[in-house]
Parts: structure tokens; C-alpha cells; sequence
């Protein structure tokens, strides 16, 4: 599995710009899924399973971005960001475009720490060859291990791709039809505009979104937050943009006791996820999510532990494996 | 005065701009589409005004296209009569509160002119700078003396609009109030008089933008688009007081592309297509250069299963304020873009993605 | 059952949003007594259906009337090693109104609490007029570690704990009255249409969680489908340090809104429906976001006619709100007297000019 998540991380997919991930996932899929197709959005659709209730899995391809909006006559590029990303700790970053040129972020010079803000950043690309406004760039950073830990960049939400992609192909018969929903634009927008078409189209029974979430075990962490890593996937209970539906909340817990895998129960007081918009399509879904706990979301340095995907894998396998109930 | 296409465009446009159609309030705006148009045309429950142009060719599958322009603009609401005769109001959509001392305003149905003052600067502390009043703080002198004077010409709920006559200043600019999305929707009218075989074009005059893409929603549903494009006033802040990099357009420099704003990205696909149009033709054009703002592509582009989405949008100055201004000939270069545009995918068929 | 006991067991019934089941279920049992169909649907939204009586047989006129079940309240985040309880607000809590509050812990079995503070002794002045730190925050309900741990799990809902009062000339102070009272809105409707036998099919929709952005209201319009929607809502009460022009006084009547979520049509007929029943009312201006379910419903599917009815309430979002309960009987008689008014062909009138 840590070779599916290093092709995945490595793979360049900001929001709206998902292709590289998306052709990515396919040949990962290959055979072992019934079929798959790829809707007006971007977003990559494959099932699996038998009649039974439709559930729709989600995790999103995207990851956060630079987008040219500018460049000068000496090939200094001004960004505009795709999706939630501060300033601090950004001068020095290396950031890499599609193809692989790659670019640092410097700064213009300011009095006071706090007047440093995107506006004053700009992508130095060493060379003027080959960029335009519109291109978008993302971090540059590969993939490395630390015991159970992993460190890398798009681990939000690329692990839960893999995630998605490892159960797909390890599901060998479920009564339930899967959709394994690969999703675009989750970082993006006021509502993510990928989930929320892909659903509006499968109309599922059951919507699960498999995500990163913050954690409370760094040094002062605020707000206080009982999730930690390397202590199970966690069940969220809500977010900003959901509240879980009891029983998918109850079904995925119980799931995580039959495959005896340790779990956490998450709130999140800020963020939200692909889960809140599948709720609320048509007559609303029943909607929860599986939470992969990751320190230092939205940095190049995203943090996780390989047992909580592992753990987060077993659970959905014991998930889908059970009938499920229509709603 | 010569008749021909850009002084038809001028035309209707000052009669748009000058015309009262506030968030919720759209019925003036909607009157004067409704005379330019003809055939397919109907208005739904939120008061969208929806053209539908079947293909001229009759394909079998012709490819969906909605252009979307908002016939809402931002403005002010009575929400309370005071004692003295005075309006309380609220702001309709987002304005800037610094442009409120010292405006003229026209209230209600009966355009009945009205004044928001402060006190004199000769009564402020000598030397401090002064806070900017809050909108919540100031209040619409009509010249009433009582609340019971007031009430035989207002009630709770007026809607009022900057009281700006449309004109054109320079050469070849305009300055009006609600170009965002006037502009827009003059060019939607424009481009809704061409044919376009193989394509089954919709026109949606939507309302409420300003209060959040309310109207492009409901639309969007109930045209089920395959490509939507939006056709809005953009903002453009090509003055002295940014460097360029920082302008996000500039007016005279062709219709802008959007890369992305903060409710949709455009689709790579449509974009790489109204390059190549616009190219083909040589028509100028520019790229957007931020992700801030919004607008109804950001509805098409999540109704129903999705669609793919673009945004062609006209530099306004000083756009939300009583007086912006935009080029005419940026508006022409809108309608022969889109007119390409429309002709390439009638002669190519769409793909949202290789 | 009076509309006051109904609105009294209401708001002393638990339903923070998206753990509205106890009074949902009292909900659903008082409108299957008055011969509704009642449903839940997924999100949990309890739906009533009145048959309309005409034309049978065909497409009759849709009618959707709603107001929201759930209350604000907190979660249980936490529990710390000495038993005490952290927590979060479902929706951002008022941080003035914490301190010292009672509180309803819905774990294995009820458990009364209260939100813990330090002795006024023991602070600076300076630090008594400071809003608490949130991570200050507990909730005391006497329990040890092992009683926490075996009673309470993290994702317990908490609501606020309070009795109903009876206030001079007809107020009433409690709990969830925002937006409880446009249920019992709703239920007093019901009840008059239990007598008038009205055209349209009435569906009454007691919405979940209104109160983080809507959400119920989205999925029920759908789901319901109306002609036209009215939702109603508690509105901003007088209230000290509240400037006057945004606040309407309990007891002089519902407010009926215009605006932008609001079609004109029904504002003007909802008015001259009210004059003609010697209704009082007050109006209130809302240009943009009316934060209610009407915001949602307006823009369901491909758009539906609302309009919105706001019960006047004071001390919004505590435990003590306060409204005038003849202000909830005549949204009811309004609602109903509306309805009853109404068919097919009124969607003609709605249709643009």
C-alpha cells in the first residue's frame, strides 16, 4: 500500500486540474472494478458489487495549488491560491509545475513579519521558458517514512484515494453496488462541486467520504480535539459541513468492530468535507465519513500513520461486505 | 446617428443601466429584455427571464449551451421610516460604505430622488482622520418632515438604486452605474440574434447574482447545460493605486477569461477553445488574473450531474459603485468572441476533456 | 392539546440539530392524531400531508409550510481525567451566555450538569468583564472517571436545561422557542384545517438542522416538491442595547418579510389576508440572506414562490427566549386562513408580469 500511496502523492492534481490523478487511478483500478467512467466534472466513477443498496464512497483527487495570474518580464510569477492555504512558511518552498519544472517561492522584502502576505510572495522559476498565466503549480516534496509514520504533500486526500482504490480491488463480493467516486474541486468553492454533481448523478442509498482530519495530539493543539494518530481511522460525529447521519455512524462503528480495528470518534470544529454536500443532494443522503487522522493539513509536510489507512481499509471492507439496509 | 451594430449595443445598454432592477427587484430590467426579444421566451417562479433557441440545424443531439447574464444589481432597501421623515436602509449586495456620504439615490418605483448626508467636515476634530460612518448609521433624506408625511410615498421594503445617469466619457468608454452585469446582458442580447446550427442555445437573464447565483441555480436546473458560460461585468482595478501584476484586468484590452474565481474553475477544455476563437479571429482578449469574486458559472457548474463552465466577462471600473466604467469596444469584442466561440463548437461538437 | 401545551412540551423536549429524534417523535405523534401522513425523510425532516379535497383525482395545488425542530446546543469533545466534560458548540455558541448554565447531557442515560466557572473572588477586574477562553470551558456533572467513561462517549449531544415561564400578558420564557413556536404555528394551522376541509394538499415540515445552514429545508423542498413554500421563524424581539429598527416587539403580531427570498405576490396577499382577518402584523425589510428555511426553499429543484413569517422573539439563542403566544396562534390562523384561500389557479398569479 505504500507504494499505491507514493504513485498517488507524487501524481500533480490541483483542483480543476485533476487529470494526471484521475489517469492514474484508472490504471490502478484496471480490471478489478465492473466499470468506470469519468463525468462532465472531471470526476472518475467506477462500481462494483452486487444489486443491493447503492453506496457511494468518496475521496477527492485535488490537492491545493499556486495559479499563475502573472508573470513579469524577467519570469518572476505572480499566484493566485487554489484552495485554504496561509502564507506563513511559504519563502523557500519549492513548488513543481506540470511536467516538472520547478519553482521556489520568494518574497519581497518587508518591515515586519506580519506584512508578508500572497501578494507580496511570487514563484521564481530560475528560467522564463515554457509558463503562462493559468498554469498552476503544487508543492514539491516526495514522499518519506518515519516507522509507521508517513510525511509527504496531498496526503489530504491522496490517501484517500488509495484507500479507495485498495478496497476496490480487495472487495471480492458485495451485496451492496459500490460506487467508488474519485472526486474534483473538493478544495475548492462554497459547496465542493465534485461530490455534489457526481451524487445528484448515482443517487446512493448510503454517501461515506473518506478524508484527512486534524488531530489534538501536537503541543497546545487548539481547539482541545481527541483525535490522534496511529490510534485507528476515526468516525466522525460532525464537522462544519455535516452532521453524520446516526446510522451510517453506527453502521461504520459496528464495522469497525467486526474487523477488529481500533477507532476514534472525530468533531471537527472547522473544515468539512466531501460528506456534507452528498447529504444534501436530492432528498438529502445519509452521509458519514471514515477520518484518516494527519497533522499539518494544507502543508507540504502532511503527516499520517500507515495503520490508520490500514485500519480505515479493513473497516469499509467489513462495511460493504454486510447487506445494507435501503434507506 | 449611424445604425449599426455598436450603436445598437450602446443603446441598450444605457437604457439597461439606467433602468432600476436591484436584487429581487428585477422587473425594470426584465420589461426592456422581454421587448428585445422574441421566440422562445418565458420568465420562472424567481423571475429569470429564459430564452431558448432550438438548433437551426436540428441535430439530432445538439450541444446544450446556457449564457448566463444577471439582470440584478447591487443597491439599497427602506427598512424603516423614522420619526423625522428620514429612510433607514439596508445595503442590497456588497458596496463599499466608503462611497455612501454625499450619494444621491432614487427611491421606489416612482424614482423619487433622495440624499444620504453626513455632517459637515467643519464640525470634525481638526486634523484626526474621520471613521468611515457605518450604512447602518446613515439615513436617506427625502426632504419629508414627518414619518406620516413619509409613509404617503414610501413604504418598508422600497428598493432604491444610485441615481446615476448612463453617459459616455473619454473615447469609446461608458460610465454608468450597474454595468455589472448591464454589460453583460447587452451582450447577451447581441449574441442571442446569431444562429449557431448544432447548437441548442439557452439565454438565462438571471436574478439575484448579487445575493449569491440565486437565480443561475434554479435556471441551471431546469436547463440541464452541458457547457454554460457566464457573461458578467468583472472586476478590473487598473488605476494608480496597484502595481500591475495586481490590476486583475484592464479595460480596453479585449473581454477577460476567468481562470478560476471563488465559486467555480473554469473548464480547460472550454477555455483552450475560446482562445483559439478568439485567436482565429483575431479578437483581443485577456485572462482574468485572480481568484476572488464570482458568479453564475459557478451555479451552472454545479446543477444537477455538472456541466463544464467558462466565464467572458467585461472590465468595469469602480464595479459596485454609483458610477463604473467599462469600454464599448471590449463589449463588441465580447459578442464577436462569443459569436466565434458558438460558431467553433457548432463546427466541433464539445468535449469537456480529451 | 392547546397550542401553549404543545409549544410547552416542545420546549422542554431535546433536539439539538442533527440529534432532533425526541422531539421529532413528539411531532410526528400530535400531527398523525390530527390526521396527517406523516413521514420522516432521510435527513430526518418530519413531513405532514393534508389531502387537499380539489380537484380529486388530478394535480392539486402544493403547498409546503415549514419550521425548523432543531435548538442550538453543544457535544461533548472530551472527557478530561478527572471527569469533568470538554466540549464544542454544534453551532458557534454565544460565549456570553455559558457561564453557569445548566445543562442536559444526553449520554447512556440523562445527566444534568452545569457549565463550570471560577469564584468571582479569585478575578481581576479586568478578567471579569473578558468572554471565557473556549478551551476554559467545562461542564461539571459530578461524575468520577470511571462513571464518565462508562456514561458518557465523545459525540453526546448537550442542550441547555430550563423550564418554560410564564410571563405578564401572555409571554412565555424557555428554551428552543426558536423555532418550537413555528411548529406550534404549524400545529394550530393543522388544527384549523381539521375544520375547513381546504383545496390544496398542505405538507407541514418540521425541519433538522436549521440552525447549521438549512440543511433540512434543502433536502425537504426537494423531496416536497411545492407550488409554494412558507417558512416560519422566530424574528429579532426587542431587546436592551438592540437598536431599535432591527428589532419588532412580541405581541404586536407575526412579521411578514419582503425581500429578495420573499415573492412579492404572497407578501401583498399575506398582508391583505391579515387586514381582512384583523390580523395585527409588522413588517420587516430583509434585502439579502433571510437565514431562514425560506432561503433554501426558494431555490430548490427550479425555484418555488416563499415567503417568510417571523414570530417576534426576545434573547434569541438562550435559555430564556421569549415570545408572545397569541403572535404563534395568529401565524397559525393566518397560515391556515391562507391556504384554505387557495388552488391551482393561484399559480397564475404568481407567474411574473
Amino acid at each position: 500500500m505504500l507504494d499505491l500511496i507514493d504513485r498517488l502523492t507524487r501524481a500533480h492534481g490541483p483542483s480543476g486540474r485533476e487529470d494526471e490523478v484521475r489517469r492514474l487511478i484508472a490504471a490502478e483500478l484496471g480490471s478489478r472494478v465492473d466499470g468506470m467512467r469519468t463525468d462532465a466534472l472531471g470526476n472518475l466513477i467506477a462500481w462494483k458489487g452486487g444489486d443491493g443498496p447503492r453506496v457511494m464512497l468518496a475521496a477527492h483527487m485535488d490537492e491545493i495549488g499556486f495559479m499563475v495570474t502573472h508573470a513579469d518580464d524577467k519570469g518572476f510569477l505572480r499566484y493566485a491560491v487554489v484552495g485554504g492555504m496561509g502564507h506563513v512558511g511559504l519563502p523557500g518552498q519549492r513548488v513543481v509545475f506540470p511536467g516538472g519544472r520547478v519553482g521556489v517561492i520568494g518574497a519581497e522584502p518587508v518591515d515586519e513579519p506580519k506584512d508578508l502576505k500572497h501578494e507580496k510572495l511570487f514563484i521564481d522559476p530560475g528560467t522564463d521558458a515554457g509558463i503562462v498565466v493559468g498554469d498552476v503549480a503544487v508543492f514539491h516534496r516526495p514522499l518519506e517514512r518515519a516507522g509507521h509514520r508517513l510525511i509527504g504533500k496531498a496526503l489530504d486526500d491522496r490517501l484517500g484515494c488509495a484507500v479507495l482504490v485498495e478496497v476496490a480491488r480487495r472487495l471480492d463480493a458485495s451485496p451492496n453496488r459500490v460506487f467508488f467516486v474519485f472526486t474534483v474541486q473538493e478544495e475548492v468553492g462554497p459547496t465542493t462541486a465534485g461530490s455534489l454533481t457526481a451524487a445528484y448523478g448515482l443517487q446512493p442509498a448510503w454517501g461515506v467520504a473518506v478524508d484527512v482530519t486534524a488531530t489534538g495530539d501536537t503541543p497546545k493543539a487548539r481547539p482541545p480535539m481527541e483525535v490522534a494518530l496511529g490510534k485507528g481511522p476515526a468516525v466522525k460525529v460532525m464537522d462544519q459541513s455535516l452532521l453524520c447521519h446516526p446510522r451510517v455512524r453506527q453502521a461504520l462503528e459496528e464495522a469497525a468492530g467486526a474487523a477488529g480495528v481500533p477507532f476514534q470518534r472525530e468533531i471537527l470544529e472547522r473544515g468539512g468535507t466531501d460528506a456534507g454536500a452528498i447529504a444534501l443532494t436530492r432528498e438529502g443522503v445519509p452521509a458519514g465519513v471514515v477520518s484518516l487522522p494527519t497533522r499539518y493539513v494544507h502543508s507540504p509536510s502532511e503527516m499520517a500513520d500507515l495503520r490508520d489507512v490500514e485500519g480505515a481499509v479493513a473497516l469499509l471492507l467489513a462495511f460493504l461486505s454486510k447487506p445494507l439496509p435501503g434507506m | 446617428m449611424e445604425v449599426n451594430g455598436g450603436d445598437r449595443l450602446r443603446e441598450l445598454l444605457f437604457r439597461l443601466c439606467d433602468a432600476r432592477s436591484v436584487s429581487g427587484d428585477e422587473g425594470e430590467v426584465r420589461d426592456i429584455l422581454r421587448q428585445e426579444l422574441n421566440g422562445d421566451v418565458r420568465t420562472d417562479t424567481l423571475g429569470n427571464l429564459l430564452v431558448r433557441r432550438p438548433d437551426p440545424a436540428g441535430s439530432p443531439e445538439p450541444v446544450r449551451v446556457m449564457l448566463a447574464a444577471h439582470q440584478d444589481e447591487v443597491g439599497f432597501m427602506v427598512t424603516r421610516i423614522e420619526k423625522d421623515g428620514r429612510l433607514r436602509f439596508a445595503v442590497v449586495g456588497g458596496i463599499d460604505p466608503r462611497v455612501l456620504p454625499g450619494l444621491a439615490v432614487l427611491v421606489g418605483a416612482d424614482r423619487i430622488p433622495g440624499v444620504i448626508g453626513v455632517g459637515p467636515p467643519h464640525l470634525l476634530e481638526p486634523g484626526a482622520k474621520p471613521p468611515v460612518p457605518r450604512a447602518e448609521e446613515l439615513l436617506i433624506d427625502v426632504g419629508c418632515s414627518s414619518r406620516e408625511d413619509a409613509e404617503r410615498s414610501f413604504k418598508v421594503g422600497d428598493y432604491a438604486v444610485f441615481a446615476t445617469r448612463a453617459r459616455e466619457i473619454g473615447s469609446g468608454l461608458v460610465m454608468a452605474k450597474a454595468l455589472d452585469d448591464r454589460a453583460g446582458c447587452a451582450v447577451l442580447v447581441e449574441v442571442l440574434r446569431g444562429e449557431y446550427p448544432g447548437v441548442e442555445l439557452h439565454g438565462a437573464f438571471t436574478v439575484q447574482e448579487e445575493l449569491g447565483l440565486r437565480g443561475a441555480r434554479v435556471a441551471a436546473h431546469a436547463i440541464a447545460p452541458q457547457v454554460g458560460v457566464a457573461l458578467e461585468g468583472t472586476i478590473c482595478a487598473d488605476g494608480p493605486a496597484r502595481e500591475e501584476p495586481h490590476w486583475v484586468t484592464r479595460v480596453g484590452a479585449g473581454p477577460a477569461l476567468s481562470l478560476m474565481d471563488r465559486t467555480s474553475i473554469a473548464n480547460p477544455a472550454l477555455l483552450d477553445m475560446l482562445q483559439g476563437a478568439a485567436r482565429a479571429d483575431g479578437i483581443p482578449f485577456q485572462l482574468r488574473r485572480s481568484a476572488m469574486g464570482g458568479n453564475d458559472a459557478g451555479a451552472m457548474s454545479r446543477a444537477l450531474e455538472g456541466a463544464a463552465t467558462a466565464s467572458v466577462s467585461v472590465p468595469c471600473r469602480y464595479l459596485h459603485g454609483p458610477a463604473s466604467v467599462a469600454s464599448l469596444a471590449d463589449m463588441a469584442a465580447a459578442v464577436r468572441l462569443m459569436n466565434a466561440f458558438l460558431r467553433e463548437l457548432s463546427r466541433t461538437g464539445f468535449r469537456s476533456r480529451p | 392539546m392547546t397550542v401553549k401545551e404543545f409549544l410547552t412540551t416542545l420546549s422542554l423536549a431535546p433536539g439539538v440539530s442533527g440529534f432532533e429524534d425526541p422531539v421529532a417523535a413528539i411531532v410526528e405523534r400530535a400531527w398523525s392524531d390530527l390526521g396527517c401522513e406523516v413521514r420522516r425523510d432521510n435527513l430526518g425532516n418530519v413531513i405532514a400531508l393534508r389531502r387537499g379535497t380539489r380537484p380529486t383525482g388530478t394535480r392539486r395545488l402544493k403547498v409546503m409550510l415549514a419550521a425548523h425542530l432543531d435548538e442550538v446546543g453543544l457535544i461533548v469533545t472530551r472527557i478530561d481525567r478527572d471527569g469533568f466534560l470538554r466540549f464544542a458548540g454544534v453551532q458557534r455558541p454565544d460565549f456570553r451566555q455559558l457561564l453557569g448554565k445548566e445543562v442536559t447531557v444526553h449520554g447512556r442515560r440523562e445527566l444534568p450538569g452545569v457549565i463550570g466557572h471560577p469564584p468571582p473572588h479569585l478575578l481581576s477586574a479586568e478578567d471579569s468583564r473578558k468572554l471565557p477562553e473556549p478551551e476554559d470551558l467545562f461542564i461539571d456533572a459530578g461524575l468520577t472517571v470511571a462513571e464518565a467513561a462508562e456514561l458518557v462517549a465523545v459525540g453526546d449531544p448537550v442542550t441547555f436545561r430550563s423550564g418554560v415561564w410564564e410571563l405578564k400578558n401572555g409571554l412565555l420564557a424557555g428554551k428552543a422557542l426558536d423555532d418550537r413556536s413555528g411548529v406550534a404555528a404549524l400545529h394550530q394551522c393543522l388544527q384549523e384545517l381539521e375544520r375547513s376541509h381546504p383545496a390544496a394538499d398542505v405538507y407541514a415540515v418540521a425541519t433538522v438542522q436549521e440552525e447549521v445552514g438549512l440543511r433540512g429545508a434543502v433536502a425537504g423542498t426537494y423531496g416536497v416538491d411545492p407550488d409554494l413554500a412558507i417558512a416560519v421563524d422566530v424574528g429579532y424581539g426587542d431587546t436592551p442595547g438592540v437598536p431599535e429598527h432591527l428589532t419588532w416587539p412580541p405581541g404586536k403580531g407575526p412579521v411578514i418579510a419582503v425581500g429578495g427570498n420573499v415573492h412579492p405576490i404572497l407578501h401583498r396577499d399575506l398582508i391583505a389576508l391579515a387586514r381582512e382577518l384583523d390580523i395585527p402584523y409588522q413588517v420587516e425589510a430583509i434585502p439579502g440572506p433571510t437565514g431562514t428555511d425560506a432561503w433554501a426553499m426558494q431555490v430548490a429543484r427550479t425555484g418555488v414562490p416563499t415567503a417568510l413569517l417571523s414570530i417576534p422573539c426576545r434573547y434569541m439563542h438562550s435559555a430564556v427566549e421569549t415570545i408572545a403566544l397569541a403572535d404563534v396562534t395568529r401565524s397559525g390562523r393566518l397560515l391556515a386562513r391562507f391556504v384554505c384561500d387557495r388552488d391551482l389557479s393561484y399559480l397564475e398569479e404568481l407567474a411574473w408580469k
